[in-house]
């Protein structure tokens, strides 16, 4: 009897050393930072003990959690099993009519009713996460498709909401004629960009994408007779609706009506990207550049119009973002917006628009819902980015690679 | 001419700093690929490490330079310790996975930690002791550089060289070579791949830790937040000079550390960044893989 059990006691007493071990690590590690606070003006020292306790407890039970989780990653075989019910479902929601209609009634009429059944409020959060799916689905051309790492991506932001900013500021320009205006400007800047950069590879490129990004903010900030300085531009005016007065309630109806849109345009249009020939040569270009240019596709061009094609997404959304807010200054156009916009990206799955849109949702909603945990928020935040990116590497939604394939006679298309 | 030798001796110093940082960000770079960008963060919790190190030890009677140097190394072995610990958890399960994944993953890291040493400390600007006491033989020239600037830059040296002296002759050093040439044909030969990653975090954090006390002790004031921008900067010099090699990133950090000087001395200071990540693409544009480093033609 007791040999049977032999095993199991090992093996439980050596996950429970395990888990000490860790949890020993953590109250050392965090030691000095959790349980020492200095208080300088004072001169005195803070001893916090219950902290230690807090972290050890707590690294011990995670831990458990942590080993338990990272021995089912690897397993494989649930991963696997996970993957093609992934699959099958995303097929039977495509194809089965059945549930594909009703389901789409049923989007629809949400989206369609949202801004009526929730508070200005949701809907504001709502405005600013559809804002984000915008931005992530135009650096998914740049960064997804053609594997360009850009990590100054929020300086086309700035360019467009700048340039309805002070068009609007000097000379009036209202919001609907601006719009295209800034997504030419900021396609501009794209090849601007694009030019001296189209020789570096890899984390060259993000490197310099990112000196630009903050070149621009730089200037924006110090540039005070162009751009008003850190004090930036207030008093924006808001969409006009046929020259028709609208309350504040209105306005936010309205605008989120563009942004929706917008989005749904931006959907078509890069779905309709991906597959085009262009979108094709971004997709050869990311592969294998040197393939690539020996099967005869224009480098110099078609990475040039993936950085114009994604900028201006971003700078049509800046548009919408001066309009939103009415106000704007350098101090929204960070380099961690960047980073949320390059997450939105590959979190939710590079290349697959699905998966683009969930990320934007995620990573916008989740802080602000976190506010009742106002303090933990981001630290919560970080947190999540890392394990869903340990859990999931390959993002929420992987992107579905097309294939072709031989069917043998008789098998229809499609079933794989 | 002395004000130009006083911001060539401040771009020195600040460039030590950069170049401090920049090697942990290279060598890691070098190894697995990744540009890690909560070594920042480390960098800001070995200034916060060896800030309440030193606040208590102040508090207990102790000063000088035993107090430096006690602080510092408490310090180097914390940032150590979570340069490791950050690698097993953020990194090491994300091996096989895409390669933006473990950026994504270290951005959140950095998210993360600036936020626990924001819960866990302060969000306000601490004032950090002078750990560094102005010696007296520099008195006559004091006008022009400090002891802490010395200092900065003589660590700096020795830190460089006794990092360049490891990687060449001991034997962990040429199986961090070996790994970082080819990590399949290293761990063929024997060499425990995951080992020497963890010994490039070690050696890249305490590095980093180094910089962090020293740069605060000079300025005199941290806070949660400084990592951040450090990292940026740090990373630049490191891509300058030609990411991977470890020459380049001092001379990199050298580099960036004068523009920024001098920009910001004869310029506007308003201006000292624009100037820095213009010179970076003004460069990588005639030498598209840094100043030192080798531009590998792809094979096919």
């Amino acid at each position: 009897m007791a040999a049977k059990w032999r095993p199991l006691i090992d093996k439980i007493t050596g996950e429970f050393t395990k888990s000490l071990l860790v949890s020993a690590w953590f109250m050392f590690l965090t030691f000095p930072l959790m349980v020492i606070k200095v208080r300088p003006l004072e001169r005195t020292i803070e001893w916090r003990w219950m902290n230690l306790v807090y972290i050890g407890v707590g690294a011990f039970f995670l831990s458990f959690i942590w080993r338990y989780l990272m021995s089912r990653k690897d397993g494989g075989g649930s991963e696997e099993e996970g993957e093609s019910w992934q699959k099958k479902a995303g097929l039977r929601i495509r194809t089965d009519k059945k549930i594909y209609l009703p389901g789409l009634a049923a989007v629809v009429a949400f989206i369609v009713i949202f801004p009526f059944i929730f508070s200005g409020y949701q809907t504001q959060i709502m405005i600013s996460a559809l804002m984000y799916v915008m931005l992530g689905l135009g650096l998914n051309i740049v960064v997804g498709l053609a594997g360009l790492l850009d990590l100054g991506y929020v300086a086309f932001y700035a360019v467009g909401a700048y340039c309805y900013a002070l068009l609007n500021h000097h000379f009036g320009v209202p919001f609907w004629i601006a719009l295209p205006l800034c997504g030419a400007l900021a396609a501009l800047f794209g090849i601007l960009l694009g030019f001296p950069v189209l020789r570096l590879r890899g984390d060259y490129l993000a490197i310099v994408t990112l000196g630009f990004g903050e070149i621009i903010r730089l200037i924006l900030e110090n540039w005070n007779e162009f751009s008003f300085g850190p004090s930036g531009i207030a008093g924006i005016s808001r969409p006009d609706f046929f020259g028709m007065e609208l309350s504040l309630r209105e306005h936010t109806i309205y605008l989120y009506f563009i942004i929706v849109m917008l989005v749904l345009f931006t959907i078509l249009v890069v779905s309709r990207l991906r597959n085009s020939r262009i979108g094709r040569a971004w997709i050869a270009l990311r592969e294998d550049e040197v393939a690539c240019q020996a099967m005869g596709i224009d480098k110099t061009k078609t990475k040039l119009t993936a950085f114009a094609l994604g900028a201006t997404w971003a700078g049509l959304v800046g548009c919408i973002f001066a309009a939103k807010t009415t106000f704007i200054n350098p101090a929204s156009f960070t380099f961690m917006e960047s980073a949320i916009i390059l997450s939105i990206v590959v979190l939710g799955g590079m290349g697959s628009i699905v998966g683009v849109m969930i990320g934007a949702f995620i990573l916008i909603l989740l802080p602000e819902y976190l506010r009742a945990f106002s303090e933990y928020r981001m630290l919560a935040f970080g947190a999540a980015m890392v394990l869903i990116m340990v859990f999931r590497p390959q993002g929420i939604i992987s992107g579905i690679r097309q294939r072709y394939e031989f069917h043998r006679a008789g098998q229809p298309e499609g079933t794989r | 001419m002395d004000y130009f030798l006083e911001l060539f001796l401040g771009g020195l110093t600040r460039g030590s700093i950069y170049a401090l940082i920049a090697l942990g960000y290279t060598m890691v770079y070098g190894i697995i690929e990744l540009i890690n960008f909560a070594h920042g963060e480390i960098y800001m919790i070995g200034a916060f490490t060896a800030l309440i190190v030193a606040s208590a030890l102040s508090l207990m009677g102790m000063s000088g330079l035993s107090l430096l140097i006690l602080a510092g190394l408490v310090a180097v072995i914390y940032s150590s310790a979570y340069g490791y610990t950050i690698e097993k958890i953020a990194y090491k399960p994300l091996r096989q996975a895409p390669r933006l994944s473990p950026l994504i993953s270290a951005i959140g890291m950095s998210i993360f930690l600036q936020n626990y040493v924001l819960l866990a400390q302060t969000s306000d600007f601490l004032s950090f002791p002078a750990l560094i006491k102005e010696f007296e033989f520099m008195e006559p020239i004091s006008h022009i550089m400090r002891s802490s600037e010395l200092v900065i830059i003589l660590t700096t040296l020795v830190s460089t060289a006794l990092l360049t002296l490891f990687i060449k002759f001991s034997r962990t050093g040429k199986a961090m070579r070996a790994t970082a040439q080819d990590k399949t044909m290293a761990m063929l030969l024997g060499v425990n791949v995951n080992r020497v990653i963890s010994v490039t975090f070690i050696i890249g954090s305490g590095l980093a830790a180094i910089g962090g006390v020293l740069i605060s002790s000079h300025i005199g004031q941290i806070n949660f937040y400084i990592g951040f921008i450090a990292g940026i900067k740090a990373f630049t010099a490191a891509v300058l000079g030609g990411i991977g090699s470890i020459p380049g990133a001092v001379l990199g950090g050298m580099i960036l550390g004068w523009t920024e000087s001098f920009a910001t001395g004869y310029v506007s200071s308003d201006y000292e960044d624009v100037f820095a990540f213009g010179l970076l693409v003004f460069i990588l544009i005639f030498r598209p893989a840094g100043i030192l480093g080798r531009s590998t033609s792809e094979k096919v």
